[in-house]
């Protein structure tokens, strides 16, 4: 019954959103307000809908109910309860369904938020997010529904992927969706500005914390997706140009041009027809990455297997940038600026550069991401360009990003005197120049002339940041005269936009220094050893102790059946550790192999072992060579293919021992890779500060509140 | 300068940097570019990365080599793959790989460590192997 259920609220909810889109135009068209509360309200009334689709399937995936055609394929009975939970976005009904929830729930935010305020507006916005919601759920309705059912129920699902059982790998996913979905609330407002005629700031100023908040999870979504790589896939890196990485790299990119330029907007009224173009291709990018990692048209590592709704998406892509390039061409005329640029040394001017920088990398990440395709329609044959081909092009760009990152905030609005800029700098620029000096003479960061140039200007940027956190907390100590930690979080507090931002700009920086020494001064080694034998790499000397084999429960709780490792020990001047890293083997339903042989030769999956630190990371994976249990498997299959359950579990524990005693040299990978925490840690950086910069402040607060209630007074005076 | 010149100047400079981005990446991409091939369309003595499906019961281990065969996507024309290096853990026969190398004497000899799979994040299996 529950499935019909699911399905229903599915068919009415494609429903709703029609209706929703219909009442809002008629009633932004006509201007009775009635159609257009109604329209609203009927998104209030979706997101509910959506709700309960989601949470129907949560229950049957928390039941392992293989009725449903989608449990059975993600999930098994014994899948850890946190990954059942995740595993409903694993597949790819399931992501849809996720996508059509968190975007109604974000339009039920913001709809509320202004329903009092944007009459023109918001109509039309509402008209525009029923219609990317009901696109979304025509493709679960038509193709996709996650709520088919099986005929005949399987006694056990296939189980989730064990690839995907990290952590990091389950928040992931919605934090993508979470960040392509939030930038669609801006669109939305863009277009509606449009159609409206109204495109001065005030759809900026409605949307802007959704922007920001898209714009926050995103990034933290591709962390995590980085940090997953670097965890758990067992290569050791964290990027990889993969087109699916790209896809969602794309739209933050942009996304990040379009938080600079909507502030010139907002600010000086310039930039319009630039600031509803950057948000169009933002939205066109986020759903383009959706459908990279659905259709399958690009040979991806990650990409999902061809899918029944490549075609589907493409067309929704093909109407988005049709529609909204014509609105914006026919609306150009209401799109001229408000002022002009008054000097190359302005905020303005640096803010237009960093958007082109950044527009420019999009760009170059678009055309590496479609080459293959490109190519192939030049000059008939496919060909790929691998990551030197991005570093190349990438690392010069993202120079003078870092650059402008440190010059752009201390610019004024209009124009800035050279001689006032050469005072702002000359504290930065002292400091960065003995970074440069200290580098040169006590680190070997000249053997890369790259990375030397970038740490340089990281710590401009970092010294920037500075700068103002002391001139602003000084500042307020002449005139309040409090303690310094006091004096820094009331000005933080006071002036959240600001300093959130100078706190991003900071994390960013860290992050990009983490990027640059890890991939320029990584070592890599790869080796077979057998137990007594011993490498050395970078400062350590790495032991190769015993093997290990463990059944049931690996450490990290991810439900495999065998886990093979090895036990090292490392040795660095007087520090000494040991490190366990192993591989887990999970069974395989594959019907060809010996009930013996189905547990080592399904899917395996490296569990790494990394020494964090500060200073560097010593990574550590192994791969054990089976060689020496073909034979005993064999053997086992064909004594044993029989056997009940507990027989069978015992010659597998035999099995797993006789590795363990008798290990054949196993495949080694050590990485000792400098500063990668860093990394993580500017990413924790910059979320606090668009934290700090998304968070209301009471003043904000209290000042909306009394002009509603100003509003209220006068609209009851009137009417008295 | 008057104002209306000096916006001149700046459009120019902009679609000059535009202009040179676009010759850049247009050249850059075209010359470290390598060509994708299927098992049935590699020649001899030229790289290409090699994609396709590995044949079922092809593959062999010694020691340090790896030797599978690599057949068309949709379709039966395959060669033989000798690879040395960090085999990616999603690694299996039936699965879709991407290798680089050069064909020599009818056999793909592939470059170290640049075996990539589709990793199976493809989630749901193919239904229609």
């Amino acid at each position: 019954m529950l499935p019909g259920v699911g399905s229903a609220c599915l068919t009415v909810g494609l429903l709703t959103a029609l209706y929703a889109a219909g009442a809002s135009a008629y009633g932004a068209v006509t201007g009775r307000r009635v159609w257009v509360t109604s329209g609203r309200r009927a998104i209030y009334c979706l997101a509910a809908l959506c709700v309960a689709a989601f949470a129907i399937l949560e229950s049957a995936f928390l039941r392992s109910d293989f009725s449903y055609a989608l449990v059975a394929e993600g999930s098994s009975t014994d899948t850890p309860a946190f990954y059942k939970v995740t595993a409903v976005w694993a597949t790819q009904d399931g992501s849809l369904l996720l996508w059509a929830t968190l975007l109604s729930l974000f339009a039920s935010a913001v709809l509320f938020l202004t329903r009092r305020t944007l009459r023109d507006i918001a109509p039309w916005a509402t008209a525009v997010l029923a219609c990317v919601a009901g696109f979304f759920l025509l493709l679960m309705v038509g193709w996709e529904n996650p709520f088919d059912t099986l005929a005949v129920v399987p006694q056990e699902g296939a189980g989730l992927n064990p690839l995907l059982r990290h952590p990091a790998m389950m928040i992931h996913p919605p934090m993508l969706y979470t960040g392509y979905v939030g930038f669609s609330i801006p669109f939305a407002f863009a277009i509606g500005a449009l159609v409206a005629r109204r495109p001065g700031a005030d759809w900026i100023r409605a949307t802007r914390r959704f922007a920001l908040i898209a714009w926050t999870f995103l990034g933290t979504g591709i962390l995590l997706g980085a940090l997953w790589s670097y965890s758990e896939l067992g290569w050791g890196g964290y990027w990889a140009w993969d087109p699916v990485e790209n896809a969602s790299l794309m739209p933050w990119l942009v996304g990040t041009a379009f938080l600079h330029s909507m502030m010139v907007q907002e600010k000086r009224g310039m930039l319009k027809v630039w600031n509803v173009s950057l948000i169009c291709a933002t939205f066109t990018l986020a759903l383009l990455g959706t459908f990279l990692v659905r259709s399958g048209i690009l040979d991806s590592i990650h990409a999902f297997g061809a899918s029944t709704i490549g075609v589907q998406m493409l067309v929704f892509i093909a109407c988005v940038i049709a529609l909204s390039a014509g609105l914006i061409l026919a609306r150009l005329p209401d799109l001229r600026s408000e002022a002009r640029l008054d000097s190359l040394l302005s905020r303005e001017a640096f803010f237009l550069l960093n958007n082109l920088v950044l527009v420019a990398l999009c760009l170059v990440v678009l055309w590496g991401t479609f080459f293959p395709l490109i190519s192939e329609a030049l000059t008939g044959t496919e060909e790929t360009v691998g990551p030197p081909w991005f570093n190349r092009i990438v690392t010069p760009l993202a120079l003078v990003l870092v650059l402008l990152t440190g010059i752009g905030p201390v610019l004024a609005w209009r124009r800035v005197t050279p001689g006032r800029l050469v005072r702002i700098l000359a504290v930065p620029g002292a400091v960065t120049l003995s970074v440069l000096v200290a580098m040169l003479a006590f680190t070997e960061a000249a053997n890369s002339g790259t990375s030397l140039v970038m740490f340089a200007f990281v710590a401009f940027v970092l010294a920037v940041v500075a700068q103002e956190f002391v001139r602003g907390a000084s500042a307020r100590r002449v005139m309040t005269s409090e303690s310094w930690p006091r004096a820094l979080v009331r000005l933080a507090g006071r002036n959240r936009r600001r300093y959130g931002g100078y706190l991003v700009h900071a994390g960013i920086a860290v992050l990009i220094l983490g990027v640059a020494a890890s991939s320029a001064f990584i070592e890599q080694r790869d080796v077979r050893l057998s137990p007594g034998e011993r490498i050395r790499i970078d400062d350590y000397e790495v032991t190769y102790r015993q093997a290990t084999a463990r059944l049931g429960g690996d450490g990290g709780g991810t439900g495999a059946p065998i886990s093979l490792g090895a036990v090292l020990d490392v040795r660095r001047g007087d520090q000494a550790f040991t490190l366990h890293p192993s591989r887990n083997y999970y069974s395989t339903s594959d019907p060809s192999k010996g009930a013996i042989s189905r547990f080592f030769e399904g899917e395996a999956t490296s569990e790494v072992d990394v020494r964090w630190g500060l200073r560097r990371d010593l990574w550590l994976a192994v791969r054990p060579d089976l060689v020496s249990l073909e034979e005993p498997i064999a053997r086992a299959d064909r004594q044993f293919g029989e056997s009940p359950g507990q027989v069978q579990a015992f010659v597998i524990r035999t099995l797993a021992e006789l590795y363990r005693d008798d290990p054949p040299p196993a495949a080694f990978r050590a990485i000792v890779s400098p500063l990668v925490a860093w990394i993580w840690i500017g990413g924790a950086i910059a979320v606090l500060g668009a934290l700090v910069a998304v968070w209301p402040s009471p003043e904000a607060r209290l000042r909306r509140v009394r002009s509603l209630y100003a509003a209220r007074v006068g609209r009851e005076l009137t009417r008295a | 300068m008057n104002p209306a010149r000096k916006r001149k100047l700046r459009l120019a400079v902009a679609l000059g940097a535009a202009v040179s981005l676009a010759a850049v990446l247009v050249y850059t991409s075209f010359s470290a570019s390598s060509e994708a091939a299927k098992p049935s369309e590699l020649r001899e003595g030229r790289s290409y990365d090699l994609t396709g499906k590995v044949v079922k019961d092809s593959i062999a281990r010694r020691g340090d080599e790896l030797r599978f065969e690599i057949r068309d996507r949709d379709g039966t024309a395959s060669v033989p793959v000798v690879y040395t290096g960090v085999v990616p853990d999603p690694f299996r026969e039936g699965r879709e790989v991407i290798v680089s190398g050069e064909l020599t004497r009818g056999t793909f000899v592939a470059e170290r460590d640049s075996l990539v799979t589709k990793c199976p994040s493809k989630f749901t299996e193919d239904k229609s192997s």
